[in-house]
């Protein structure tokens, strides 16, 4: 394999964001040989973006709090399409992940006694989230890189890889290119670990960066690997929506957790106006009671506020549908108010959400602690990914792990804020120890010259395409079609024709065209990432076709309402011999007597 | 909607120039989202590294109008735009192609800065006593999001290029971050002195107006590290009395 930049690992790990590192922080802790890649520079990944904080039932602040309330929440979260053994490896052992952080260097806010402090969050029976201000994910992400660094792996950075290659079924390694330079490079490997993250850049509406392509997904799909939950992805209900230029970006779920409260042109807590079954017994029914809920009265429950993201989403939706957002179409989330209960809220605002104080007042001329914000939905997680084993993490193809955003199980329907995070420690952590052990046991594959020079060709092709148009208004087609057919409310309808418009989509992703050489080329990789972008796209679409019900972030229009038998089915894609993708039912496995005796223990 | 102009650094290492793209503004918009739109629209091929478009990663940095800049945080409004507005890469790091430098000399610095060092556990379980306020004096450091704005404006690195004697002011603050961590037992002042440079810095406070993060990189950062490195290295009476303990202490 001449003319390409070869490298040779253990474990290689694709995607540098909380999970990626993790799992690497492992691998070479269990004495493996590690790349790994990532598609920008270390540090910039979206963990970095993550605001709110990590869950975790450490019970500093509420006693009562243990891994049993945690995995009910999630369970309750998901509406238990959740695997239960993840959701249960993640309650049990996402205290020492958290933990182990702050031995690594992380400072995390404290309790008047000095250990971790935690906050509330939507969905959480008790504060549950360690939290550093409203930039945890930087306290996070920065405190990996550093640790990490020191532990001796090969990092790849602003590398992407375009193909994973395989020896027989096993992965073998992966084909990618560096931005910098355009220079092909072949990793050899006897495992791999995608911890790539999402798929938001198939939206308009999208919290997520230009890297969000689901090329994890996309490469795991196309490798043989079977995706299961994409039907359900997360639309975070508060998204900046003015000016134009920031909407979408997030505002953290903290603001609520904190005593923000929603509101309508009107004025009114509409929050209160819907609150499901499932939460009715959680939630506060007065504005009195949430407040005390907020400032740890023990006997109040949660403001509706903090009901699970899916249901707030739609509230805002239908506010605005119903005529009565604010100017901008979004409706009013307001902390200024608390200035009516707390002594100096200016200035504890400041203190609890720098973060959001800044990037209002700077993008926005709003000062948060004066005026309210408006907000509304966007795109920010998809629940669905890579089928994986809950102890191993591996997918169906041998040496192929999955950790993080990419991989599916955890969160079921809909995932609780702040279970991101210490999802990518607990998972991260696993995907790195068995992939490693994999490693060790398993020879070095071979890799296929064919398959590497396929690859390559692949990766050429928009150079070749003379006179083809450029792929920035395919990609942005995509995403106003999925945008509108394929978002928070759905139908049967707008889903067949989205399907027919991605495949014709498809046909022009083929023939983009780019200008250019090969260094450091926004053209060129925007027609890579297409590829990806269309494959979870159909992912998503196949899988929102099929589940002819409303359940979770998975709304049907047609379908309204929750369906007990679709409760007990995960949707689960693949391809098929031929290049098409194929999808089956595939039962959710059932809780064991133990676990039961918990979620009915919980209420 | 206004049409404005930007003129942009387009080239490599080699060759290049400033090329002027006319494009609509609207409302809000952001000199980050400008590029954006000439490169969609004008030069697809148009190389800008970012990621986060919220000033929380650092990927963005470039120098507007002059002035070092993340470019999602930099408005238009703010901005004299009946001018073009000029957009070029940093300058303390190669070039890589248009907007995108090499910044990759960073993160070798930062390797050879010594790993963070706890002390052990207070608890049996492992876990340590930490109070807010000792989390609240270090934490204007690690809210440090890398955007190599403070050494892209730091004339040691800048005008003068010892990027091999003096590791700049991010990893001053970095150094800063370590040293007064609740929980670090490492000492790297004497390295501090001998291999990065912190000598060189001679406070002329660039490194703090350029930082997006508004973190007093000169004053909380730098000089207590000189005054730390100072009175070890060079404080007489110090260096009397570590000479009276070595010889007190036993063999």
């Amino acid at each position: 394999m001449a003319g390409f930049e070869r490298h040779e690992h253990d474990v290689l790990i694709v995607g540098a964001g909380g999970a990626g590192l993790r799992a690497a922080i492992e691998a070479a802790a269990a004495g493996a040989s590690v790349g790994l890649v990532c598609k920008s520079l270390l540090g910039k990944a979206h963990t970095v973006m993550a605001e709110g904080g990590v869950a975790a039932a450490l019970a500093n602040v509420d006693e009562r709090d243990n891994w049993q309330v945690h995995f009910a929440d999630t369970m309750r979260g998901g509406q238990y399409l959740n695997d239960w053994r993840m959701a249960e490896l993640h309650a049990r052992e996402s205290p020492d992940r958290v933990r182990e952080l702050e031995a690594w260097g992380a400072l995390m806010d404290r309790t008047p006694d000095g250990r971790i402090l935690q906050r509330n969050f939507g969905g959480h029976a008790y504060p549950r989230l360690a939290h550093v201000g409203d930039r945890t994910g930087l306290e996070m992400i920065r405190t990996l890189q550093d640790h990490g660094v020191h532990q001796g792996m090969d990092v790849f950075m602003e590398c992407t890889v375009t193909r994973l290659l395989l020896d027989g079924g096993r992965v073998a390694g992966a084909f990618a290119y560096d931005r910098e330079r355009g220079r092909f490079r072949v990793f050899g490997a006897k495992a791999v670990v995608l911890a790539t993250g999402g798929i938001g850049k198939a939206y308009q509406i999208t919290s997520n960066s230009w890297e969000y392509t689901g090329d994890g997904h996309a490469l795991a799909y196309h490798a043989g690997a079977e995706l299961m939950d994409m039907e359900f992805i997360q639309f975070h209900p508060t998204g900046m929506v003015w000016p134009p230029s920031v909407r979408g970006i997030l505002v953290t779920e903290g603001v609520r957790g904190e005593g923000g409260v929603l509101r309508n042109s009107e004025g009114r807590r509409f929050m209160f106006d819907d609150i499901p079954a499932l939460y009715k017994e959680q939630t506060a029914d007065s504005p009195e009671e949430g407040w005390r809920y907020v400032v740890g009265d023990r006997d109040a429950r949660r403001p509706p506020e903090l009901l699970t993201r899916d249901h707030v989403a739609r509230c805002i939706v239908r506010e605005v549908k119903e005529g009565r957002g604010s100017p901008h179409g979004g409706a009013f989330l307001d902390i200024a108010w608390i200035s009516e209960k707390i002594a100096d809220a200016p200035a504890h605002i400041r203190r609890k959400l720098p973060g959001m104080y800044h990037q209002f007042k700077a993008l926005a001329d709003i000062d948060i602690t004066k005026e309210p914000m408006e907000v509304g939905p966007t795109t920010h997680y998809v629940m669905g990914g890579v089928r994986v084993d809950a102890d191993t993490q591996m997918s169906n193809v041998p040496g192929l792990f999955a950790a993080g955003e990419c991989a599916a199980g955890l969160h079921g329907a809909n995932r609780l804020g702040g279970n991101s995070l210490s999802d990518l420690l607990v998972f991260g952590k696993r995907a790195g120890e068995y992939a490693a052990r994999f490693a060790s046991e398993n020879a070095a594959s071979s890799l296929d010259p064919e398959q590497v020079a396929a690859a390559k060709r692949h990766s050429l092709a928009p150079f070749a395409n003379n006179g083809g148009k450029g792929p920035y208004q395919v990609q942005e087609d995509l995403q106003e079609l999925m945008q509108n057919e394929v978002g928070i409310v759905r139908t049967e309808d707008d889903l067949a024709s989205a399907l027919e418009q991605i495949e014709a989509l498809k046909e022009r992703a083929a023939n983009v065209a780019v200008t250019g050489n090969r260094e450091y080329n926004p053209g060129w990789h925007t027609a890579l990432d297409l590829d990806c972008l269309l494959t979870v796209s159909e992912a998503a679409t196949r899988a929102a076709i099929g589940r002819r019900e409303s359940r979770g972030a998975h709304s049907r229009v047609d379908y309204p309402a929750k369906d007990p038998d679709w409760g007990r089915y995960n949707l689960v894609l693949w391809k098929d011999a031929e290049g098409n993708m194929k999808s089956r039912r595939e039962p959710v496995r059932e809780l064991p007597g133990r676990l039961t005796r918990i979620i009915e223990e919980q209420g | 909607m206004a049409e404005s102009t930007f003129r942009v650094w387009r080239g490599d290492g080699e060759t290049g120039g400033f090329q002027d793209y006319t494009i609509e503004t609207t409302t809000g918009m952001v000199v980050l989202d400008a590029v954006h739109r000439i490169q969609a629209e004008q030069a697809n091929d148009l190389a800008v590294r970012w990621n986060c478009k919220a000033g929380r990663c650092g990927s963005c940095s470039a120098e507007v109008n002059g002035m070092p800049k993340l470019m999602c945080m930099t408005r238009l409004s703010d901005l004299p735009m009946d001018e073009p507005v000029t957009i070029e890469p940093m300058k303390a790091f190669p070039l890589v192609r248009d907007l995108v430098t090499d910044v990759s000399w960073n993160y070798r610095v930062k390797e050879n800065i010594d790993a963070f060092q706890p002390r052990k556990p207070d608890n049996e379980d492992g876990t340590w006593e930490i109070f807010q306020d000792d989390v609240d004096r270090v934490m204007e450091f690690r809210k440090c999001i890398e955007c190599f704005l403070c050494q892209d404006v730091c004339h040691v690195l800048r005008d003068h290029h010892l990027h091999e004697e003096f590791i700049g002011p991010r990893f001053m603050v970095h150094v800063a971050a370590l040293e007064m961590h609740p929980l670090d037992t490492g000492d790297r002042l004497e390295t501090l002195r001998k291999d990065q440079g912190v000598g060189y810095c001679n406070i002329t406070k660039c490194c703090t107006k350029v930082c997006p993060e508004s973190i007093t990189i000169t004053d909380n950062a730098i000089i207590p590290l000189k005054e730390r490195v100072v009175d070890r290295a060079y404080d007489p009476l110090a260096k009397l009395l570590r000479v009276v303990r070595r010889k007190g202490t036993p063999a």
